[in-house]
């Protein structure tokens, strides 16, 4: 048996090694890093079914947990961080051409590097228990992401929304760190169980102090999982950012905001005189990121910039089941909207890349006849947005149904009428995609689509799972922690 | 129980056939074969059909996601049966009139196979919610068949129809999630057969909220008033196959899951908003009926027509009683023969003519006597003619709703009455539709086939080949049925489950 802390380490060292590599050989093709990387990463996930599941040091250090949870969203970062390479390939030559260089190529290897490290952090974070600990390893994920979303010098779009995330980023951090000075102050403690026995023995006058400094730390997280009011760097990020970057914000960052959520808040549910506040703002955050994120994106005519709305829209989701984290069964419904979520989206993404190569612009606009161009990207993007949008048979719709089931169930109807309004434009807006493709004649001078073999089979494997956890949700369920 | 059911076959052709017309088969003959096969499956299905048994045959069950109760279960009874076989005979019927487009006939006719699919996975569903999960498995096919080999102002309708159908089932997927939730905590469970037991064991409480939002849901399905004005314009625009499939059986499934679901499991909820559904589906009857007689084109005419009869089926709803609920499920299979047969003819003649427009069109029956012969039959069919399904249907929905509910008639309280309950007042009502309808129909058949026949149309073709065949076929139906109604009630009756 492994110790756990083995895949962590492997993956950083697999990322200095491909520094070295990048540095040292001679060789001009990066194409190599990436694969070398996604191999390097393969590995990794393997490894993480041998690791011994809570050895006994592990359990004491108070800082470092390893449950099923844990686990989960370690192969979750893994798979997202290799679709996101196999993205990267695809879009290598538009990288190429908005990196300044002296030669061509160069200059390009770190763009494969850095997500091996952002992976790195972000399975740190998965195992996180401790609230330094979270803050270093949201650091690692954060200050490599900066640099991966102002990749492309050239292009001024990607250095604005560099420049936007670091500062909202920045500022998100400062949150954080403040949050974490008062819940300290109050506790004594920094290390989540340490403060959830603390938590109990409080006294009641320290409850304002100690909710004040929770709630500091939710404005930050919000920045994270792109929750309204803090949304606002959201759309411009997406949109200038490189398109995998975009995808591995959209859905590792995400996922793993939400992971730290569930982690920080699972202490003070236990308190009763906090509960009650707790999933109000929740629900409130969910009822807000809703409206927003739906009715936002109905006017929206890029595609990545609608998928930046259609991502806030889904963490409206994801937060409506965590506002009723008191049904038995939501956890698991947000855990499995997460896969659905990962799966949908990246598929989309995968999509877009030969689009995008092929017509040179990411507008709905650009995928026009692509139904009469490429039948197989259309059908692809065809389930992609009919999961996004929630129609049955795609996982898209059981994770939007598991969620509901858990909020009817909890009596939030307010939060349920909400929904009917959001899912309702959420079809008009995705839909909108299967229209250019379907209805629209395709434009005189886009070149041909072509897609590499590695995103091919990365998208039929996306596609097939798509249905068949749509029809039988499950077998993912069942290995859900 | 473990063995798989004979109706698994009839859902998973269509979606084969789809798929092989995906690949590269030949459009039209695949889709053709793949229905005619399903057809022929089915009546072999109710050969062996046990009437006598009380219950759901052919079951089959697979739990999908256990600690909901959710579960893939396969089975049909009496009514269901009824309306596989409207899906199946419209479905044959709508891809022989189908005419392969210049763009994209594969995805034309994997469309349809797909909407056939989808129907008749919902009805032979048990569990509710996969009941629910197959009726969506046409919005998609629905939408791309509308935008892209649709005419007039397509897109506008389909957009339309899809956020109005998007909307509707999400409600109706909350109310099914509540009809869930307030069953007690033990006995949980999607599957129907479950859920009434539940409530002929009385632990389902009177929920007026669920019922509500189910009836809202079902009802944008049915369009029902004042959520109808997606249907007439997306069964305008829509190319005929798409209408036969869409307003002839796709649309009954709301109507089929009020009288399956709803009747049997908040009777009392239903008892409590009567008068309210009475006031909509009047709207529906004589509003909607009024509009219809407003229209110049026949599209138009035949899509708010097919609103209109929607009425005459949710009074046999509403009305609640074994002798409406029959009515109701035989007026579930001729309406959507009927206006099956009537797109279908509709289509023929836009194809040919160019123009849908009464001014424009006359005298065609002259040059096109079968073409006349079948909107002739048709139109009284649709009126409700004697030797129709639709006769006994209405009839039989007129004298169950008339007599619902406490007479106000005689000597009550030692004092004599005389007055009309709402039941009453709302079947005299609909039966002014008749009337309305009679208008409209033969207003439409004069226009279009009688009168002096313009010197353009004096060369156009008559029915032939397929389509002929096709509309001879539904046509058949209708009489046969029209003239032994007995076979079909003697099918559903049992199934009905009157509180």
């Amino acid at each position: 048996m492994i110790s756990p802390i083995v895949l962590e380490v492997c993956v950083v060292c697999l990322g200095i090694f491909l520094l070295m590599a990048e540095s040292f050989s001679v060789k001009s093709n990066k194409v190599v890093l990436a694969h070398g990387a996604i191999f390097g990463l393969l590995s990794v996930f393997v490894m993480s079914f041998f690791i011994e599941a809570n050895p006994a040091q592990m359990q004491s250090s108070g800082f470092y947990v390893v449950d099923g949870l844990s686990l989960f969203f370690k192969r979750f970062a893994l798979l997202s961080t290799i679709i996101t390479l196999i993205l990267a390939v695809d879009y290598l030559p538009i990288v190429q051409r908005l990196v300044p260089s002296a030669k061509p190529g160069a200059g390009t290897g770190e763009f494969f590097v850095l997500p091996v490290f952002t992976c790195a952090g972000l399975m740190w974070m998965a195992s996180a228990a401790d609230f330094i600990v979270i803050f270093c390893a949201l650091e690692l994920v954060t200050i490599s992401l900066y640099v991966q979303v102002a990749y492309m010098r050239r292009s001024l779009a990607s250095l604005e929304a560099g420049t936007k995330f670091l500062i909202l980023g920045a500022l998100s951090t400062g949150f954080f760190v403040y949050g974490i000075t008062w819940i300290f102050g109050m506790t004594g403690q920094t290390g989540l169980a340490e403060i959830q026995r603390n938590l109990t023995i409080n006294t009641e006058a320290n409850q304002m102090a100690i909710l004040f400094g929770l709630g500091m730390v939710l404005v930050a997280l919000g920045f994270k999982i792109a929750a309204a009011p803090f949304q606002f760097w959201v759309p411009d990020v997406y949109q200038g950012a490189p398109t995998p970057i975009t995808a591995y914000l959209a859905v590792a960052s995400k996922a793993a905001g939400f992971l730290i959520l569930i982690r920080v808040l699972e202490p003070f549910f236990t308190v009763v005189a906090f509960q009650p506040k707790l999933i109000l703002v929740l629900a409130l955050l969910s009822g807000l990121t809703l409206i927003y994120g739906n009715l936002a994106a109905i006017p929206q005519t890029n595609f990545k910039r609608l998928l930046g709305y259609s991502s806030i829209a889904h963490a409206g989701y994801l937060l409506a089941g965590l506002a009723a984290i008191g049904d038995a069964f939501a956890g698991r419904a947000v855990v499995f909207y997460l896969c659905g979520y990962f799966l949908m989206t990246f598929l989309a993404f995968l999509v877009l890349i030969p689009v995008t190569k092929a017509t040179g612009g990411d507008d709905i606009a650009h995928f026009n006849g692509l139904g009469r161009r490429s039948p197989t990207l259309a059908l692809a993007m065809l389930i992609a947005a009919a999961s996004l949008a929630g129609v049955p048979f795609t996982v898209g719709f059981f994770g939007k149904f598991f969620i509901f089931e858990s909020i009817i169930n909890q009596h939030f109807y307010g939060l349920a009428l909400i929904g009917i309004v959001t899912v309702a434009s959420g079809f008009y807006y995705y839909f909108k995609v299967i229209r250019a493709m379907y209805w629209m004649p395709p434009a005189e001078d886009a070149a041909p689509v072509t897609i590499s073999r590695l995103s091919k089979s990365a998208m039929l494997i996306c596609a097939i799972l798509i249905v068949v956890l749509g029809c039988y949700p499950q077998l993912l369920m069942r290995i859900l922690p | 129980m473990s063995s798989l059911s004979p109706l698994l076959f009839l859902i998973l052709v269509p979606i084969f056939s789809a798929l092989l017309i995906l690949i590269g088969a030949n459009p039209r003959s695949t889709s053709i074969l793949g229905s005619a096969v399903n057809l022929l499956f089915l009546l072999a299905l109710v050969v062996f059909y046990r009437p006598m048994e009380v219950g759901y045959q052919f079951v089959s069950s697979f739990p999908v996601v256990p600690h909901l109760g959710i579960s893939f279960t396969l089975g049909a009874d009496g009514l269901s049966l009824v309306m596989l076989f409207l899906s199946t005979v419209v479905t044959l019927a709508a891809v022989c009139v189908a005419k392969s487009p210049d763009n994209n006939p594969r995805w034309y006719y994997a469309s349809l196979l797909l909407i056939s699919s989808g129907v008749i996975g919902a009805f032979a569903s048990v569990d509710v919610f996969f009941f629910y999960m197959f009726h969506e498995l046409a919005l998609i096919p629905t939408f791309l068949l509308i935008g892209i080999w649709g005419s007039g102002d397509r897109q506008a309708a389909a957009w339309k129809a899809t956020v109005y159908l998007a909307t509707g089932s999400f409600i109706l997927l909350l109310g099914i999630i509540g009809l869930y939730l307030i069953q007690p905590v033990e006995t949980r469970s999607f599957d129907l057969r479950e859920m009434i037991v539940n409530a002929q064991s009385g632990l389902i409480p009177d929920a007026p909220g669920v019922y509500l939002l189910l009836l809202l849901g079902f009802g944008i399905l049915v369009s029902l008033f004042p959520f109808h004005t997606w249907a007439p314009q997306a069964y305008a625009c829509a190319p005929a196959p798409a209408s036969m499939l869409h307003a002839g059986v796709l649309k009954k499934f709301g109507l089929y899951g009020l009288i399956r679901i709803v009747a049997p499991i908040l009777p009392d909820s239903v008892q409590r908003f009567v008068p309210l559904l009475l006031v909509l589906l009047i709207g529906n009857i004589l509003y909607v009926g009024y509009v219809t007689i407003a229209q110049r084109k026949l599209d138009w005419m035949l899509g708010y027509s097919s609103v209109m009869h929607m009425g005459y089926i949710f009074l046999g709803f509403a009305a609640l009683n074994q002798l409406s609920m029959t009515g109701a499920s035989l007026m579930l299979l001729s309406h959507g023969l009927t206006i099956a047969v009537l797109f279908a003819l509709c289509g023929e003649i836009r194809e040919r003519t160019g123009t849908l427009d009464f001014s424009e069109l006359g005298g065609i029956a002259r040059i096109c006597p079968k073409l006349g012969l079948s909107f002739g039959f048709a139109a009284m069919a649709s009126v409700g003619l004697p030797g129709f399904v639709g006769f006994a249907g209405e009839l039989l929905v007129f004298f169950g709703a008339f007599g619902s509910g406490e007479p106000k008639i005689g000597i009550i309280d030692g004092k004599e009455v005389f007055g009309l309950n709402l039941y009453q007042i709302a079947t005299t009502c609909a039966v002014w539709g008749i009337v309305i309808s009679a208008i409209y129909m033969l207003r439409a058949y004069r226009r279009i086939f009688m009168g002096p026949l313009p010197e353009r149309w004096s060369r156009l073709p008559d029915l032939s080949g397929f389509s002929r065949a096709a509309i001879i076929l539904v046509i058949a139906v209708m009489l046969v049925l029209g003239f032994f109604p007995q076979i079909l009630v003697n099918l559903a009756t049992p199934a009905l489950l009157v509180p």
